[in-house]
């Protein structure tokens, strides 16, 4: 409760700070040298109310459901985001699910073979992809696998010819799935794979060299010893053992490739024509849409806390010591 | 019947400045129904031995030697076949009862999970038994102690949760590393008792490591003394610990309070201290330290011999030997 007053505050002091005015950035060049219209303008808006009372308002509002109306297509706010929100969440779902088993997996690979060539290899992988940037790989992957090989579509949610499946929850795969539409499934998964593994490649990177360090870091331990001691083969070790015990650093390093996904989609999301909130930050950003700046950001927010939460959730249920203190 | 027979081990563990040698050429055997004592000073290799019979090394470790076990080299055992080794023909109790158990799982799924691999046991079956284990090395409330964690209970406890872990495949040699220094006096004679139980009804052969001679004299049928890496001097327990030859076992026995002391004998600390692995001295590694040393100690590495029917000795000087 108190955190989301916080982060109203502060969305609503930094989209106030920015230097520009939204009725130049939203107005037409005629408009801007009348007067009468720019106060009107910002009468609309409340704009001309102290900046107390506006927050007063925005506040009161929000606790009635209600982010304002968009600058820039006078819809809803709250409409706007249930339009993009589900695009952003097929995406970033499927980025993190791929980001976390690919890159657990070859954290654990890169620390049982440590030090070997395997190790190496790895080490180069996981530094290209955090190191590489989002938008140089993202047109390297539409130029190879899109405009060379034409293995996957270029942009956009699904072909132009394919029409969404019914609303359900606006994962079109899920949707599709739910209403038996194979090929609209297929469709749809196929224009997510590129999007999302580009948006994955610094998430690879990041949870593959903390997965190696913090298994590294549980395998000297006696009571891995202990482990193999008894008679348990390798792999049991490794996942039961050794994995569970790295299991909270791991959770940590998720929680922050959420963080990374939600800066990522902005970036992945204007270059693949990803009608998502991405997408629509970056709008509402270069026109000064302040409320519906302030829609993202409080999205955002919102799942920032959640993703913390159910981290510090996952850390009890992972260790005994900490559940029961 | 001997069950293990360890020829001239040798392990040298990597460290920042090259590989330093622990354990230089030791040999045993231990019979069915036998508990084999080990003692000697912190340091003397009597840990790394162990590992090295399990292969539970660290990396890097250069092992020599052979220990048969079976009619097989357990040095030289396959992944396969040593998994299938570990834990079901010779098991293990580790020195440190605080760090040996995983912090996250269930004591319960520590006694289980390794019945269940080697025994394909049935969940019930490997439940039944672990209660039965936990009963047996006295955990009080055994039913509810199934369900916690390592960090619920103390010290002691987690040692003898550790043993029963060690038991519960039925294993026919158990190597324990000072499976009761952090013990009561009365829950140690409880242990002892029962793996005295255990090598009397099922031939159980104990391999036990321990600083304390009381325990020794009070259930170890031979003891092996260890200094730097070698065994010294080795026999029944009783004539060993009553009738010292080597002057090394003396110093140890004098140095420790122990009801087999003769009256009046006062406690001695042993003068210096012992080597490090890297810097052992030329020739017998107890010279400098030793009160009966001659210029002929520092020239060759003395080896084990028999001296009488049953006991060997690595000391040609032998001074305290039968007049
Ligand atoms: N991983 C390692 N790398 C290098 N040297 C080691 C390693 N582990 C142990 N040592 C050295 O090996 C020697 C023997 O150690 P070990 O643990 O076998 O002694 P110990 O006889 O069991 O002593 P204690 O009675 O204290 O348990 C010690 O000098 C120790 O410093
Ligand atoms: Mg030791």
């Amino acid at each position: 409760m108190l955190l989301g007053v916080g982060i109203t505050f502060v969305a609503f002091c930094l989209t106030n700070i920015v230097p520009g005015d939204p009725a130049a950035a939203n107005l037409g060049q005629r408009a801007i040298e009348d007067p009468a219209a720019v106060a009107a303008f910002r009468h609309h808006y409340g704009l001309d109310k102290p900046l107390p009372e506006q927050y007063g308002i925005y506040l009161w509002h929000i606790v009635h459901g209600d982010l304002g109306q968009s600058e820039q297509n006078h819809d809803a706010v709250t409409h706007d985001l249930g339009q993009f929100i589900p695009a952003t969440a097929e995406l970033a779902l499927l980025s993190i699910f791929v980001a976390v088993v690919v890159g657990v997996g070859l954290g654990v690979i890169a620390a049982v073979r440590r030090n070997k060539l395997t190790d190496h290899v790895l080490r180069v992988v996981s530094l290209g992809g955090v190191s590489m940037p989002t938008f140089w790989i993202a047109l390297v992957g539409l130029y190879v696998f899109f405009f060379r090989l034409n293995w996957l579509p270029g942009t956009g949610r699904l072909d132009p010819v394919v029409s969404p499946p019914p609303h359900l929850t606006g994962l079109f795969t899920v949707d599709a799935l739910a209403a038996g539409q194979w090929s609209t499934f297929w469709n749809a998964f196929q224009h997510l794979v590129l999007p999302s593994l580009v948006l994955a490649a610094s998430n690879i990177g990041l949870l593959t060299r903390y997965t190696r360090s913090a298994v590294l870091e549980v395998i000297s331990n006696d009571y891995v010893r202990s482990a193999r001691a008894k008679g348990m083969p390798g792999h049991t070790v490794i996942l039961r053992h050794v994995l569970r015990a790295a299991l909270p650093t791991v959770i940590t390093v998720i929680g922050l490739a959420f963080a990374n996904v939600m800066t990522g989609a902005v970036l992945v999301e204007n270059i693949f024509s990803w009608p998502g909130i991405g997408q629509y930050a970056y709008r509402s950003a270069t026109t000064l849409d302040l409320p519906a700046i302030m829609g993202v950001s409080l999205f955002v927010a919102v799942v920032y806390i959640t993703v913390n939460f159910i981290v510090d959730v996952l850390y009890g249920v992972i260790d005994p010591r900490i559940r029961l203190a | 019947m001997t069950l293990l027979r360890v020829e001239d081990l040798r392990v040298r563990l990597p460290t920042s400045s090259g590989p330093v040698t622990i354990v230089d050429g030791v040999d045993y055997q231990v019979e069915q129904g036998q508990v084999f004592g080990v003692a000697g000073e912190s340091g003397s290799g009597k840990t790394i031995s162990v590992l090295a019979l399990m292969q539970l090394l660290p990396q890097g470790a250069q092992v020599d030697g052979r220990a048969l076990y079976d009619g097989r080299d357990l040095l030289s055992l396959g992944p396969r076949a040593l998994q299938q080794m570990r834990g079901r023909d010779i098991a293990m109790v580790f020195q440190d009862p605080l760090t040996s158990l995983h912090p996250m799982l269930s004591i319960g799924k520590q006694l289980t999970e390794h019945v269940r691999v080697h025994e394909d046991a049935s969940r019930d079956v490997a439940k039944r038994r672990a209660i039965e284990l936990l009963e047996e090395v006295r955990i009080p409330d055994p039913e509810q102690a199934f369900h916690s964690f390592p960090h619920q209970f103390s010290g002691g406890m987690r040692q003898r949760v550790a043993i029963a872990i060690a038991l519960a495949c039925r294993p026919k040699v158990l190597i324990a590393d000072e499976p009761t220094t952090a013990l009561d006096v009365t829950v140690q004679a409880g242990i002892l008792r029962l793996l005295d139980r255990l090598r009397r009804e099922n031939g159980l052969a104990v391999i036990l490591i321990t600083h304390d001679l009381g325990v020794m004299s009070s259930i170890a049928d031979h003891v092996s003394i260890f200094y730097a890496g070698r065994i010294v001097e080795s026999g029944p327990t009783r004539e060993l610990l009553t009738k010292p030859r080597h002057p090394y076992t003396r110093a140890l026995i004098d140095a420790l309070p122990h009801p087999e002391a003769e009256e009046g004998s006062e406690l001695v600390a042993i003068g210096g201290s012992p080597p490090t692995p890297r810097a052992r001295p030329d020739g017998c590694a107890f010279h400098p330290r030793c009160a009966y040393a001659r210029e002929s100690c520092e020239l060759s590495v003395p080896s084990l011999v028999p001296v009488s029917d049953s006991r060997l000795l690595a000391c040609p000087i032998d001074p305290l030997g039968p007049r």
